[in-house]
C-alpha cells in the first residue's frame, strides 16, 4: 500500500491526538485490583515487570512479568479504555512463574502487575511506558 | 583511586599553562606558537591499559569550526550538573581561564573571535596522528568508536557511508556501536557490518519480531591487552525507532534494557573480565542513571549528546567519559588494572586543534581521494554569511533560524518546524557558504521538506511531545537531542512543568495573534519519521533561499521564552 502524504498525516494525527497528556488511571483499576486481592494488603516486592521506558510502537509493546512463587499474576494497562490485559495462572508444577506478551497502549500510562504468591500474600509493581511521536534524535 | 585534585593537576595543566591572553585578540600565529602538538598530546603513560575514545564524528573528515552550546538545561537531578553547565559557568567549574585554548575548545562565549585565533578543529587526519602517537606509546591501546560515524556530510550521503567506513578502517578501531548508521537502511547496515574488520557491538540491539538479541551484532567482545582481560560491551542508541524513521530498519528493536546490561556485565565478569568497559550511545544523563543501576562497570564511554568534559564523572565505582563530537576531541584513558580491579586512572580529553596537530599523510591522502569525485560540488559557493552560523542550543541556533526562514519563504508556510539535532559544524561571520557546509547541517536519508496543514491543537501536541523527550526529569524517558526549532511561531516554555503543561502562549509571529487550537495553519518542516513524506530535499530548499539572499544576516531569535531553567 502506498500512502499519500495526506494519508500519512491523517495517521500521524490519529496517533498524536492520543498523546496530549499522560493517560489518567481508569477509575476501575483499583476496583479490579481489590477484586483480585480480595482487599488484602499488597507488598511492593516479589514481582518484576519488564517494559520499555518509551514504546517503539504503542500498538505492540513487549512486556514480561516474573514473580517466583506466584500462583497468578494480574496485568493491567491503567490508562487503556479497557485496562484488563491478562491474568496469568501458574500450576504448582510450573518451573518458572514468568510470562511475556505484547500489549497495546492507547497512550503514555502506567502498566501494573499484581502477583498472588503461593503463601497467600500479594505483591504489586508498576512502570510508566511513554507513547510518543518522536522524531528528532541528536 | 586518584583524587579529583590529583586528576585536575594532570589534565588541567595544559589549560592553565596557555591561558591568560584576554579575550578575542589572539592572532592565529600567536595561538600556534603557544600551543604545540606535544603539549596537546603529552601524558605520561600510566598503568597497564589505554583506551582511546572517539564518538559522534558525523562524517566530519575535514577540520571544521564547532561552537559549543550556550543553552543546555538540565532537569530533575541533573539541574546544574555537568554537562548542563555552559559558557562562563562551565569554565568556572573546571578552572578554565577566559580566552584559553580550553575555553575555545570546550565552552561557548566569544566564539567567533577565538575561532579566528585558534582556527579549525577536528579532521580525521589529525585524529589519526593522535591515535598513532598514543599507539606508539601503548601499542595495544584499544580504540573505541561510539557511533554516529557514517552520517552527516555530502560525501557520506553520496557514498551511503562508504567514505567514513574506509576512513575508519584505516584508523583501525577495535569496536563500534551505533545510532544514525541505521538510517542508511537495514540492508546497507548489514552489508557494511558484515565486512567490518572490527567488532559491531550492541547488547540492546534486538530482533523486532522475536524480541531476541539480533544476530548481526554481538553484545560484547573480549580483548587481551597489557596482560589484562578486557570486556567491551556495546550499547546502541536506545530510541532509534522513535527518534529516527523505524520503517528504514523495521527488523530491529532497541531500548535501554539495563537489566540485560547487568546480565552482560555479570556474564563477562564470570568469564574472567578484569576490566569492564561500556561503549555507549545512550546520551550522558541516561549513562549516569545506567551507571547507578548497573553494578560492575569500570569505564563508561558516553556518546550521543555531544558533550565534551575535561574530566570523568564518577558514579559509584564507574567513571564516565564524554568525548564531544564532530571529530573535535579524542579521549585517552590510562588505567591501572591489578588482580581484576581498576586501581586508578589518568584521563585526558585531547582537543583536536587542526592548526596545531599535524595531519597524518596517509589519512589525508585517503580522505582527499574519497572527496575527489565530488570536489566541484563540495566547493561551490552558494552565498555568504554575515552572521556566525551554529546549531547547538536547546531551543535554537542560527543555522536552524536560517533553515526555518528558508522553509517559510521557499515553501510559502506560516510556520516552520526543524528537528532539534545536535550535529552540524559552525561557520564564522564573513565566511562563504559552500554546498559542503550546507550539507554538513542537513544531510540525511529522509530529507523531504513537507508542506502541510496542522491545527493549533496539533502544534501544541508536537511541542509538548518533543519537550517531554528533553525535559522529562527521568533521564530514561529522554531521547537526547534538543527542542524542535520553530519559525514563524513563538511560545513560552516552563521546563519544570509536568508533561503536557510546559508550553503556553503560542503566537503566530507575523500577526502577533494567539495560536487558535481549532484553526489550521500551513506548516513546512523536514526530517519527518513518517514513511511516504513528500517534498523537495531540505538542502535544495535552503540553497535556493541562500542564493536569493546572497548574504545571510540573522537577527537575534527571541521567539522562545524559557522559564524554570
Amino acid at each position: 500500500m502506498r500512502l499519500t502524504r495526506r494519508d500519512t498525516f491523517g495517521l500521524a494525527l490519529g496517533a498524536m491526538a492520543l498523546t496530549v497528556l499522560p493517560f489518567r488511571a481508569n477509575a476501575s483499576v483499583e476496583d479490579m485490583i481489590a477484586e483480585f486481592t480480595g482487599g488484602a494488603d499488597i507488598g511492593d516486592s516479589g514481582v518484576d515487570l519488564t517494559a520499555p521506558e518509551i514504546a517503539e510502537n504503542g500498538n505492540t509493546v513487549p512486556i514480561s512479568v516474573d514473580a517466583p512463587g506466584a500462583s497468578e499474576i494480574l496485568v493491567l494497562a491503567a490508562g487503556n479504555p479497557t485496562p484488563a490485559v491478562a491474568t496469568f495462572a501458574f500450576g504448582p508444577l510450573a518451573g518458572s512463574r514468568m510470562a511475556s506478551t505484547r500489549i497495546r497502549l492507547a497512550g503514555t500510562q502506567e502498566v501494573i502487575a499484581v502477583a498472588k504468591l503461593e503463601d497467600g500474600s500479594f505483591a504489586r509493581t508498576a512502570k510508566t511506558v511513554k507513547v510518543t511521536i518522536g522524531g528528532c534524535g541528536g | 583511586m586518584i583524587s579529583r585534585r590529583d586528576f585536575l593537576q594532570v589534565s588541567m595543566a595544559a589549560a592553565a599553562a596557555y591561558g591568560g591572553s584576554g579575550f578575542g585578540n589572539w592572532a592565529r600565529l600567536a595561538a600556534q606558537q603557544r600551543l604545540t602538538q606535544d603539549d596537546l598530546l603529552a601524558m605520561p603513560a600510566f598503568g597497564n591499559v589505554s583506551l582511546i575514545h572517539i564518538t559522534d564524528i558525523h562524517a566530519q573528515l575535514k577540520p571544521i569550526y564547532f561552537r559549543e552550546p550556550s543553552v543546555n538545561i538540565g532537569v530533575g537531578g541533573n539541574r546544574g550538573e555537568v554537562p548542563h553547565l555552559t559558557g562562563a559557568e562551565f569554565r568556572k567549574m573546571y578552572g578554565i581561564e577566559d580566552g584559553s585554548p580550553s575555553h575555545y575548545a570546550l565552552s561557548s562565549g566569544d566564539f567567533t573571535a577565538l575561532a579566528r585565533g585558534y582556527g579549525r578543529v577536528g579532521g580525521m587526519d589529525r585524529v589519526a596522528t593522535v591515535v598513532k602517537q598514543i599507539r606508539s606509546e601503548r601499542p595495544d591501546a584499544l580504540l573505541l568508536d561510539g557511533g554516529d560515524t557514517w552520517h552527516g556530510s555530502y560525501t557520506c550521503y553520496q557514498t551511503a557511508g562508504q567514505d567514513c567506513v574506509n576512513v575508519m578502517n584505516l584508523l583501525k578501531p577495535d569496536a563500534m556501536t551505533f545510532h544514525w548508521e541505521f538510517t542508511l537502511g537495514s540492508e546497507r547496515v548489514r552489508e557494511i557490518v558484515e565486512g567490518l574488520p572490527f567488532a559491531a557491538l550492541g547488547q540492546n540491539i534486538f530482533d523486532a519480531e522475536w524480541d531476541e538479541p539480533a544476530e548481526l551484532f554481538q553484545p560484547y567482545k573480549f580483548f587481551e591487552r597489557g596482560g589484562v582481560k578486557i570486556a567491551v560491551i556495546g550499547q546502541a542508541f536506545p530510541y532509534m525507532p522513535i527518534a529516527n524513521p523505524s520503517w528504514m530498519f523495521p527488523e530491529y528493536s532497541f531500548g535501554i534494557r539495563d537489566e540485560r546490561m547487568q546480565e552482560m556485565v555479570d556474564e563477562v565478569r564470570a568469564g574472567g573480565a578484569e576490566l569492564v568497559v561500556v561503549l555507549s550511545h545512550n546520551g550522558f544523563d541516561v549513562d549516569k542513571k545506567m551507571a547507578e543501576k548497573v553494578t560492575g562497570i569500570d569505564v563508561l564511554l558516553s556518546g550521543h549528546t555531544h558533550d565534551a568534559l575535561p574530566e570523568p564523572v564518577l558514579v559509584g565505582e564507574t567513571i564516565i567519559i564524554a568525548s564531544g563530537s564532530n571529530g573535535k576531541f579524542v579521549s585517552r584513558v590510562d588505567l591501572d588494572v591489578q588482580g581484576g580491579r581498576m586501581m586508578g586512572f589518568r584521563h585526558k580529553l585531547i582537543p583536536i586543534f587542526s592548526d596545531v596537530i599535524a595531519p597524518d599523510p596517509e589519512m589525508t591522502a585517503l580522505i582527499d581521494a574519497e572527496r575527489a569525485p565530488y570536489a566541484d560540488k563540495l566547493s561551490e559557493v552558494i552565498g555568504h554569511t554575515d552572521t556566525t552560523l551554529y546549531r547547538r542550543g536547546n531551543f535554537n541556533g542560527t543555522w536552524d533560524d536560517l533553515i526555518c526562514d528558508a522553509l517559510l519563504t521557499q515553501r510559502d508556510a506560516q510556520i516552520a518546524l526543524s528537528p532539534g539535532v545536535r550535529w552540524g559544524p559552525s561557520l564564522l561571520e564573513g565566511d562563504p557558504i559552500t554546498r559542503e557546509d550546507l550539507w554538513n547541517v542537513t544531510s540525511m536519508s529522509y530529507p523531504e521538506a513537507y508542506r502541510s496543514e496542522m491545527t493549533g491543537e496539533f502544534l501544541k501536541i508536537v511541542l509538548e511531545d518533543v519537550a517531554d523527550n528533553i525535559f522529562n526529569p527521568d533521564p530514561y524517558y529522554q531521547q537526547g537531542g534538543d527542542m524542535v526549532r520553530v519559525g514563524g511561531l513563538g511560545y513560552r516554555i516552563d521546563v519544570t512543568a509536568p508533561a503536557g503543561q510546559r508550553v503556553s502562549d503560542m503566537v503566530l509571529l507575523k500577526t502577533g495573534e494567539a495560536i487558535d487550537p481549532a484553526k489550521s495553519y500551513t506548516v513546512a518542516g523536514w526530517a519527518s519519521v513518517n514513511e511516504g513524506t513528500e517534498g523537495p530535499p531540505i538542502w535544495d530548499v535552503v540553497e535556493s533561499h541562500i542564493r536569493s539572499l546572497g548574504r545571510v544576516q540573522l537577527g537575534e531569535n527571541t521567539s522562545v521564552e524559557v522559564v524554570g531553567a
